[in-house]
């Protein structure tokens, strides 16, 4: 078994027009910026992007909508520092906006990857983000139901790999890309470190190496803020 | 708009720490309620929540020190405590939604009598953004909003109704805003007065306040440090 790919560009190939693909991290905490611009150089069209945020800038998600790469956006709050690439074409009507609920999103995604094809929640309830849901009421309280979110790819990132595909991660850098390992049918991790079988303690792993399928190094990955500081543009 | 003797945001916040108790979890909302935090009262030990996944967070770090991968909600930099721990975002929300959380502390655009908030988007303009509001709301054991008492030009945001898009129904219990303190009683969609700003006399409290304010018992004066 050998899910090591030597390159960003080998690792997301086969990526195509209209796919679903999940990007982890929450702003730039997270997020597998060197795999998100490997996929703006492979250029696929007309992609629905699932991510917590909206891109920050004009690197990371923000590159990829300001190429007009993304159709449909799926997230809770697409707001940032500097939101343009996203704001711009969400007012003209050139990219389509799911607006969910955090919680909600995040409950989707591991249902996805948990076989549970929808679940009730309180969240929503008696809100526009509720509304023409189906809703029941269970013990005398109203929920709303909400569906199961997946995925053809997940980009995420994490810190330590081996070859089995078993995973750690960073500080608060976990947010979302255990959830999205699991809901896609293909995971591509970028990994800070990829040790040898047996480099990570078993009772360590967060993300079991059953839900990745390719994996990446890139050391000394960028962070979103600091390009952002920098007033950087990918590409 | 000014008003004699209205407390300032930091003010509001530090009188909203009063009613935290030792060993709470917590969770402030980006902005305003984050000002919490720095009024933790001594001998009292709150655990801080933040919903990309960190609970026992503490101050910012000094400039220079960020690390971007340590950050809260509203993506600023933290500092981690002795006996923090990290989660994925599913179980982040399991704490929100489970009812594991003490006491939820949010931002608001109006609350009305019956608990409901707005505090997500004004009106269908703009790009709208909700982040983990809805599902605090419909989770904490106790949720309490932070405000001033009317909007910069002089209307109530204390109403009957809610006439911005809602942020959640009956959700609201407690109300701390620059003139007073406010209990939400749900069942009865009563605002009940705990306390107000001395300086102010009943009458002008109700006229600034879109719903009656019920009293029972007495009012107690709300007084704060010069902060």
């Amino acid at each position: 078994m050998n899910k090591r790919h030597a390159t960003t560009a080998e690792a997301v190939a086969g990526i195509s027009d209209g796919a679903t693909v999940m990007i982890g991290g929450f702003g730039g905490s997270g997020a597998p910026i060197e795999l998100i611009h490997a996929l703006i150089d492979a250029g696929p069209k007309n992609l629905t992007v699932v991510n917590n945020n909206a891109g920050n800038g004009h690197v990371g998600l923000a590159a990829m909508i300001e190429h007009g790469m993304v159709a449909k956006l799926i997230c809770s709050f697409p707001k940032s520092k500097d939101p343009k690439a996203f704001t711009e074409r969400y007012l003209d009507g050139r990219i389509e906006l799911e607006l969910v609920p955090q919680g909600t999103l995040a409950e989707r995604i591991r249902a996805g990857g948990a076989g549970i094809p929808a679940f009730y929640t309180p969240t929503a309830y008696g809100t526009e983000l509720g509304e023409k849901k189906p809703t029941a009421e269970f013990d005398g309280k109203p929920y709303v139901q909400e569906r199961w979110l997946k995925a053809d790819f997940a980009l995420i990132k994490a810190e330590l790999g081996d070859p089995y595909g078993n995973l750690t991660y960073r500080l608060a850098a976990r947010n979302f890309n255990p959830l999205m390992a699991t809901a896609a049918a293909v995971t591509i991790a970028q990994v800070s470190h990829l040790v040898e079988a047996g480099g990570i303690d078993p009772e360590a792993v967060v993300t079991p190496g059953i839900f990745v399928n390719r994996l990446v190094e890139v050391s000394d990955p960028q962070q979103e803020e600091i390009l952002n500081q920098a007033e950087a543009r990918y590409p | 708009m000014s008003i004699q003797g209205q407390l300032n945001q930091e003010q509001i916040a530090w009188r909203a720490a009063q009613d935290i108790e030792d060993g709470a979890y917590v969770n402030l909302g980006i902005g305003f309620p984050e000002k919490v935090a720095a009024y933790t009262i001594e001998g009292r030990e709150p655990i801080f929540h933040t919903e990309n996944g960190v609970l026992g967070f503490g101050r910012a770090p000094e400039k220079g020190k960020e690390d971007w991968d340590l950050i809260n909600a509203g993506k600023k930099a933290i500092t981690l405590k002795p006996g923090a721990a990290f989660f994925d975002h599913a179980t982040s929300f399991a704490m929100i939604r489970g009812g594991h959380l003490d006491v939820a502390i949010l931002g608001a655009l109006q609350v009305a009598s019956n608990g409901d908030l707005a505090n997500w988007r004004v009106g269908d303009k703009g790009v709208p953004a909700v982040g983990g509001a809805m599902d605090l709301v419909n989770g904490a054991k106790r949720v309490a909003v932070l405000t001033d008492h009317v909007t910069k030009d002089g209307k109530p945001k204390l109403v009957e109704a809610c006439t911005f898009p809602l942020t959640g129904v009956g959700c609201v219990t407690r109300v701390y805003t620059s003139l007073a303190v406010i209990d939400v009683d749900v069942a009865g969609a009563r605002f009940v007065l705990l306390e107000k700003v001395p300086d102010i006399s009943m009458d002008d409290l109700q006229s600034l306040t879109g719903a009656k304010l019920h009293v029972e018992g007495s009012v107690a004066d709300l007084t704060v440090p010069e902060l």
